[in-house]
């Protein structure tokens, strides 16, 4: 590492000095290369520099290019084109419209509020953009027309776990980190829509060094970068600042101008020092950066070079922030896609959508949706029962229900350490915990479970119910005694908290164990592997995004509880002193807030 | 707005004589795609430029030799080239004799009885034939059902006062094959259509008085990112093979893939030749297979050897004995062999089973690993 710093300390320098404009950089490569580049996520609060930043991009665009706002509740009509319902009516057939996808061709879309949007209308967005085409086949209208766009994402999220998900970030090649205090500093030199016309004719004559895939891919490894969009978008940066500065071949500096734009923002690691190092002495680094192809093989690799520039510019806090990512992605998988969490539901909670039903009594009738449907066949009805005085025909099949979203129920799962050990510790008081938030869960409706581990395996004692006194009862007759099978124990709640997730239920898990685990889940003793198959599970549950809270009932904090949490993705707390009521309060208020993390 | 929006044009009025029209907005060479065009098309990257992803690339070479497998899902990381492999097999796939005229693209070899173009030709004659490239029909998100199943061609009815069927999404996919990218956000109400048409083979519509019935055999393709959600059981199902496909994690690879992708980028006419001749090797390669499959036989042994392994796996149903022996007969066919052996079942035994287990909750990921643990056991190391 410090070979690498003090060999590149001058293109460091250089470096520095044009990260400060970074910003009005990626304007300029973006609007050289819109179609390989696609996009931009740029993450801070709604600010005038940004607006400033988006007309100067707009300004760099081919005057006229198209530039439209997708709203965050866009309903699939607008965005992918349908019928338009006036001119259907007045026409008497059915008179498509053009989404709002089809009217970008060839420009941008904004999408403001992007750590907000849903994974169904990014994937629309995002398969436009994998395929080139936009493919229709909606109210009477099929069709595929090849359409382009480039995607700028306002990620307005404060906090880690408010972010746009990778599913959109992965697609677009630059992120920038919007800070207007910085942008206020460097004053953004931008090149001019001429130069930038120049520049676009130039770049599919750019030549990229043979070896610059290579050191790409090898960069973007060492950083822990999955994606292999990553170092294609970097060779795509590479050529666009090579023709931005009137270069016919890419050079060094543009090679880590694009580690840096492309490659350092998606960093999930801190690259190992290499083994070998040799030192370099700074003139032949200034040597290398001006050098020719035709002298390539005696230089300094690019490798090192693309590396040591991406390396330059890491975010601050990258290791700090790669827990943050993990539970993010483990609460996206949650949030995403699957039933529960948010349910959908057909009378209450927030509005959806629509979708075609048989209509029956206590669905809500979508109206408009319902008269869309019907509109362009008036006349055609009509025709066909002419003696039919309604003034409007509405068929059984026209008819479209209202969807909602509401969030659902919870069960709280109490899965209760009830080996020997614990036992000995406080079971009592565990016993007396639960009960108290039994009874908060009564007030809440909320639904409660609870399973017990000990000896060889885990037992559902009480299956999710609303009926506290049969909680009270199977907690009372609960046996202590026997070994920790923690694994079988964290195993049988995933598998519960699951099942209610799938009724569309908000699973909450509370742990209550002295963390001292020792049966494999085939049920043998052995502390050893007990604790690491206890560990492996707990992993495993993390990717649920299951909210979970590990309450240590040791009588001095265990370590491993606090492992176990964290591998967990649960909240942890230790209770060596806690009365029940203290207990109680704290599962309170994870209950209220399940998704944070600790 | 008005509907002269280039390519919006909402219904087919190609004014052809028969009762039914046959949409062609899907089909890859279809009239209307050219109308359409407001950025130009690019080729599909060709399928044999793929980088690695042997397990996807040879699943879906199966089921280009054999439909009767059921489908392949494909599953996994982002940017490891899912949609990309789908797309480019339509280019790989033979061209299919179709009864002319035919809204359904009837056989001419076996013209179906439900079909009522075909059902009103002339007897005793042999209907007119045309070649047509295989459907790869894509299932857009967003699509609504009178699209996917077919609606009255409300223009026709409107302009003629006839009653005619424009056919959907199902109809025309019918003998090709079914994409749905995204398939995991796919909408419920349309994954019930689906999973219906799919186990009948055959798509019932009763809407505006039309009442009809149309065979839709099509190979399913779903792709997805497990990250974006699970996949109903029941459309699970459904698929006859599931494979799994991540990012190279190998520097030559990932080499490799980054080159060519930036030589199709650059240069896309010039990359497609490039590859014409690998792409013509493995056109013939499905050729052959699927020529060669009904002379493939099945030892006995083998199918033993299948039934043993779907045991020691403890699957649900036949369904698993049926594929993975389809599957390795497939393979089979492909690699030049008369006779299905271990080494095919073997090599097939992971794509036909993993999404057929039983699911250990806390398990999922290691489906693989079981499979082969179990091929170990059944098989010897």
């Amino acid at each position: 590492m410090s070979g690498l710093a003090s060999r590149s300390v001058d293109a460091k320098r250089s470096e520095d000095a044009r990260m400060e404009s970074a910003a009005s950089q990626v304007a300029a490569l973006l609007a050289i290369d819109p179609v390989g580049l696609v996009g931009a996520v740029l993450r801070g609060p709604a600010d005038p520099k940004r607006d400033e930043w988006l007309e100067a991009l707009r300004k760099l665009l081919p005057a006229g290019v198209p530039w439209r706002r997708v709203p965050l509740g866009i309903a699939d009509g607008r965005l992918l084109g349908g019928l338009d319902l006036a001119a259907s009516l007045s026409a008497g057939r059915p008179i498509a419209q053009a989404g709002l996808l089809a009217e970008a061709d060839g420009g941008m879309i904004i999408l403001p509020m992007a750590e907000r949007v849903e994974s169904q209308l990014i994937a629309r967005i995002a398969a436009v953009l994998d395929s080139g085409v936009l493919r229709i086949a909606r109210e009477g209208i099929s069709m595929a027309r090849a359409t382009r766009f480039g995607v700028i994402a306002l990620d307005e999220g404060v906090g880690d776990d408010e972010q746009v998900t990778e599913a959109l970030s992965d697609r677009l090649a630059f992120r920038i980190e919007f800070d207007p205090a910085a942008l206020q500093r460097a004053a953004p030199v931008m090149p001019t829509r001429v130069e930038i016309e120049a520049a676009r004719r130039r770049l599919m004559q750019v030549r990229i060094p043979a070896d610059l895939p290579q050191a790409f891919c090898a960069a973007a490894l060492a950083l822990g970068i999955p994606s292999l969009r990553a170092p294609v978008f970097a060779l795509r940066c590479a050529r666009a600042a090579a023709a931005l500065a009137g270069r016919m071949e890419v050079t060094h500096e543009d090679a880590a101008l694009a580690a840096q734009l492309i490659l350092a923002p998606r960093a999930r690691q801190v690259p190992e020092a290499p083994a070998e190092e040799p030192e370099q002495p700074p003139e032949q680094q200034q040597e290398s950066s001006n050098a020719e192809t035709q002298q390539r093989e005696e230089q300094p690799s690019l490798e090192d070079l693309v590396l040591a520039a991406a390396q330059a510019s890491l975010p601050a806090g990258l290791l700090a922030g790669l827990g943050v990512a993990a539970r993010q992605m483990a609460r996206q998988a949650a949030a995403s896609g699957r039933s529960g969490m948010m349910r959908r539901s057909a009378q209450r909670g927030r509005p959806i959508g629509a979708r075609p039903a048989a209509w029956r009594a206590g669905l809500r009738l979508a109206l408009v949706e319902t008269l869309r449907v019907a509109a362009p066949w008036q006349e055609y009805r009509r025709r066909e029962k002419p003696h039919h005085a309604a003034l409007v025909h509405i068929r059984r099949e026209d008819v479209r229900i209202r969807r909602y979203k509401q969030n659902s129920e919870t069960t709280t799962i109490f899965l209760v350490d009830a080996s020997g050990s614990a036992a000995l510790h406080r079971l009592a008081e565990a016993k007396g915990a639960v009960e108290l938030l039994l009874a908060d869960c009564y007030v809440r409706r909320d639904r409660v479970a609870v399973i017990a581990f000990r000896g060889r395996g885990a037992e559902v004692l009480l299956e999710p119910t609303h009926s506290l006194v049969r909680a009270k009862r199977s907690l009372a007759a609960l046996p202590g005694g026997g070994g920790t099978p923690l694994a079988a124990g964290i195993v049988a709640g995933y598998a519960m908290a699951e099942a209610s997730r799938k009724r569309g239920q908000t699973p909450v898990i509370v742990a209550l164990t002295d963390g001292r685990a020792n049966v494999t889940r085939d049920g043998l003793g052995g502390r050893a592997v007990a604790e690491s198959e206890a560990l492996e599970s707990a992993r495993l549950f993390r990717a649920s995004g299951i909210a979970a809270l590990l309450i240590d009932t040791a009588p001095r904090p265990q370590p491993f509880s606090r492992d176990l949490a964290s591998a967990m993705g649960a909240r942890y707390v230790p209770l060596p002193f806690a009365d029940a009521a203290r207990m109680s309060a704290t599962v309170r208020q994870a209950a209220r807030a399940p998704a944070s993390g600790p | 707005m008005d509907g002269a929006v280039a390519g919006f044009r909402p219904a087919n009025r190609s004014g052809q004589e028969a009762q039914l029209s046959r949409r062609t907005a899907q089909r890859p060479s279809g009239e209307k795609i050219s109308k359409a065009v407001a950025s130009p098309m690019r080729p599909a990257y060709p399928f044999s430029a793929i980088v690695g992803q042997d397990e996807m690339k040879r699943a879906l070479m199966i089921a280009a030799v054999d439909p009767s497998i059921g489908g392949v899902l494909v599953f996994g990381d982002r940017g490891t080239g899912k949609s990309t492999a789908v797309r480019s097999l339509a280019a790989l796939l033979p061209e299919m004799a179709v009864v002319a005229g035919c809204p359904f693209a009837c056989d001419p070899a076996a013209p179906l009885a439900s079909c009522s173009h075909c059902s009103a030709l002339p007897k005793g004659r042999k209907p007119e034939k045309r070649m047509v490239p295989v459907p790869v029909v894509d299932l857009p998100l967003g699509t609504t059902e009178d699209r996917l199943a077919g609606a009255l061609d409300i223009e026709r009815a409107l302009a003629q006062g006839v009653k005619a069927f424009e056919p959907g999404l199902l109809a025309a996919a019918h003998r090709g094959f079914l994409y749905i990218d995204e398939v995991n956000l796919l909408e419920d109400h349309l994954v019930d259509l689906l999973l219906d048409v799919a186990a009948s083979g055959e798509n019932v519509v009763e809407r505006e008085g039309i009442s009809l019935r149309h065979p839709a055999r099509f190979v399913l393709i779903g792709s997805g990112n497990p990250e974006e959600g699970e996949l109903r059981p029941q459309l699970l199902d459904r698929f006859g093979l599931s494979v799994e496909v991540s990012t190279p994690k190998d520097l030559a690879s990932r080499v490799e893939v980054v080159c060519r992708r930036d030589a199709y980028d650059r240069d896309a006419p010039g990359f497609m030749k490039q590859w014409a001749k690998e792409e013509a090797r493995t056109r013939e390669t499905i050729l052959a297979g699927r020529k060669r499959l009904s002379s493939v036989t099945l030892p006995l042994g083998t199918i033993e050897q299948a039934a043993t392994l779907c045991m020691a796996l403890g699957t649900d149903g036949l369904r698993g004995e049926l594929t993975l022996v389809r599957a390795a007969r497939a393979l089979a066919a492909l690699d030049g062999d008369l006779e299905v052996r271990t080494v095919h079942l073997r090599s097939v035994a992971a794509s036909a089973l993993r999404h057929r287990l039983r699911r250990n909750p806390l398990d999922e990921t290691v489906a693989t690993t079981r499979v082969e643990k179990a091929l170990e056991d059944v098989f010897g190391a």
